[in-house]
């Protein structure tokens, strides 16, 4: 890949000095009319002005608006749960009947650049680093097909130093020796380097924007190239012109105002979509969880009641986006979510580095709530009357 | 003379296709079975050959096969999934399915027109998914198709016919057999849509949300058979208004 032109300088000099509205160099700018208009609506949001009669016209609504997904997500929605519940498994069944797609994230690398103060990769925090090599990449690409499992997810920490563009593009064209589809979850790239990692195999990529707050942003993040906020945000669309198929949108729920923060992300994925129409759309729903050396990372006001509301507010609002429940919540409660609203659930997870195939080298992300192994989990799909589905894609 | 459904050269008794997604791979043989479908439709994205779930391993013998195209995005990639799926041995029969828009999966019928003069001139039983319109439907024909397949309503929403005046305009004006695919929610709209004269009725998401799925498809079964006999046996006609008691050509006979 020849990316000189697009060379982005090492993350050091990004302190919590650095203006984080600022691109930095090398960082493409593609404008920002999406995020100005994000932003704007956000900012003007009010989830306590929203009144039960504004639910239930929403609710009676075929097509809804941004501003009905708005009344979805406020709290005088919470008695009508129940009824977003049912409304978002009518549409989850309308538009993808009873499959659910399986697929396991793997995680390369764990070195980071950032210093994000929730998060058990950051630089300042002591753990066990490492970096899988190409043999050990393909040993555990191997034990994870073995499962059965067709679509992968892979993931690295943000460091551009220690894992490369190249190096994940490489892992992407191995991954394609034994996987149907490929999803990246790693720090954000110019369009063109989007366009390599495509020509490599890559068809998805999800980048969660932790808050849409840029203020709360600035605060959470005080160092490396995530500190800039406007080059993180448009992730999504410069993946879209680097010829990606479909891209997924989260925040991390707890970190701000989870409302304002759910409604951020919804908004963020229909502007995309009413821009580019034959995006795949897919919404992940992370809480904070516990991470290792702080255990004041936790998801405060996000409780499950809260946070299947958010999901319902997302199928309701976009009943075509594909929704990924994490193995950050417990197994019972992902196994009913999935008979409700979300499309998606990953299995046999493991979030260290190197403990598919053997022992585990770098310290994980974070505590995942449900252990289960692959077979478990398919079993539990279909013992919920869905059916599990391994390959739903075909990369032409 | 037996009444029959020719695709491609191919001749069919049933007039049901039956789709296979969005319900458990286990039942799509009581599905097949109840209803009496000959031809299946599946996704190619779908098949797994080899692998756990396979779609194709859990279809029964002796039904033809037909492969969709659904997630291209362009005549290209419909062409290259269409390939795709005779090298697995899915046979000569194809449906287009191209789509640019993930929110509606509304059909993009000048990418369809483009692909089917592609693949009815490899030789394939070329059957396009497309939005009920005459020019788009003749030139389909001009390209090469097997027969035409308007949509009733958008995928998935069961709300039936509301194509209804322009499917009919295929149907009076097309020599190709019309096929609806696409919205039909009841087993009433595809009874319907068989006494407009329609050739047959492709059915998915109406069965698969059904409760109780092999006893739906045999509803759609017993309704496409009604529709079709009303359809031969000729529809009595309707009148339009009452019999005028002074008719406006009385004076003739004054």
């Amino acid at each position: 890949m020849n990316d000189n032109k697009t060379e982005i300088v090492s993350a050091s000099y990004i302190t919590a000095e650095t203006d984080h509205m600022a691109y930095q160099p090398g960082m493409d700018d593609i404008g920002s009319e999406i995020q100005d208009e994000v932003i704007a609506r956000m900012n003007a949001y009010d989830a306590n002005r929203y009144t039960a009669a504004d639910v239930q016209r929403a609710l009676q609504r075929d097509v809804l608006q941004p501003e009905d997904f708005a009344a979805l997500l406020s709290p005088a929605a919470a008695p009508f749960l129940e009824q977003m519940a049912r409304r978002a498994q009518a549409e989850t069944r309308k538009h993808f009947g009873n499959s659910v797609q399986m697929f396991t994230p793997l995680y390369i690398a764990n070195y980071c650049e950032n210093y994000c103060v929730y998060c058990g990769f950051n630089c300042h925090n002591k753990i066990r680093r490492a970096k899988l090599d190409a043999k050990e990449i393909e040993r555990e690409l191997q034990a994870i097909a073995a499962t059965g499992l067709q679509e992968i997810l892979l993931l690295t920490g943000e460091s551009r130093s220690m894992s490369p563009v190249s190096y994940i593009g490489e892992t992407a064209r191995c991954a394609r020796k034994y996987f149907r589809v490929i999803g990246v979850e790693i720090y954000p790239l110019n369009v063109e380097e989007y366009a390599y990692l495509h020509a490599c195999g890559v068809d998805y990529v999800t980048v969660f924007q932790e808050t849409y707050d840029a203020d709360k942003y600035k605060t959470l993040h005080l160092g490396g190239h995530k500190r800039i906020f406007p080059y993180r945000l448009n992730a999504q669309e410069r993946a879209l012109m680097g010829g990606m198929r479909g891209v997924g949108f989260a925040a991390l729920l707890g970190l701000s105002d989870f409302r304002r923060d759910a409604f951020a992300t919804g908004l963020h994925a229909h502007l995309i979509q009413r821009k580019y129409p034959h995006a795949e759309i897919a919404f992940s729903c992370p809480r904070l969880r516990p991470i290792i050396n702080n255990d004041k990372v936790g998801p405060k006001d996000v409780h499950e009641p809260q946070l299947l509301q958010v999901v319902c507010a997302y199928r309701i609002f976009m009943p075509f986006a594909s929704i990924t429940i994490s193995t950050r919540e417990r197994a019972d409660f992902r196994d009913n979510i999935i008979g409700i609203a979300a499309t998606k659930i990953s299995a046999g997870v493991d979030v260290g580095i190197g403990g598919h195939s053997g022992e585990e080298k770098g310290d994980e992300q974070f505590e995942i709530s449900d252990e289960r192994s692959v077979e478990e989990v398919y079993d539990a799909i279909c013992r919920h009357g869905l059916q599990p589905v391994m390959a739903d894609y075909l990369y032409v | 003379m037996a009444d029959k459904l020719i695709l491609g050269g191919h001749e069919f008794t049933s007039r049901f296709i039956l789709g296979s997604g969005k319900y458990s791979l286990d039942l799509i043989n009581a599905a097949v079975h109840h209803a009496g479908a000959q031809i299946i439709t599946l996704a190619l994205r779908r098949a797994n050959e080899g692998g756990v779930a396979n779609i194709l391993d859990y279809i029964p013998s002796g039904v033809t096969l037909l492969p969709n195209t659904s997630g291209a995005r362009n005549a290209e990639e419909a062409v290259r999934i269409a390939r795709l799926s005779r090298e697995c041995g899915c046979g000569d029969f194809v449906k287009i399915e191209i789509m640019r828009d993930s929110k509606y999966l509304l059909p993009d019928n000048q990418e369809t027109i483009r692909a089917t003069e592609i693949l009815a001139k490899e030789g394939f039983i070329v059957m396009p998914y497309m939005y009920p319109d005459l020019n788009v439907a003749r030139d389909l024909a001009g390209a090469g198709a097997a027969c035409v397949m308007p949509l009733g309503a958008p995928i998935g929403t069961n709300k039936g016919l509301t194509t209804r005046e322009f499917i009919q305009i295929l149907i009076d004006e097309i020599d190709l057999p019309i096929i609806v695919d696409a919205g039909i929610g009841r087993p009433s709209q595809a009874c319907e849509a068989m006494e407009m004269g329609a050739a047959a009725v492709m059915a998915n998401t109406a069965i698969a949300t059904a409760g109780d799925i092999p006893a739906m498809a045999a509803a759609f079964r017993q309704a496409i058979e009604a529709g079709r006999t009303a359809y031969l046996a000729g529809l009595g006609r309707v009148r339009e208004t009452a019999s005028a008691s002074s008719p406006l050509t009385g004076f003739l006979h004054d």
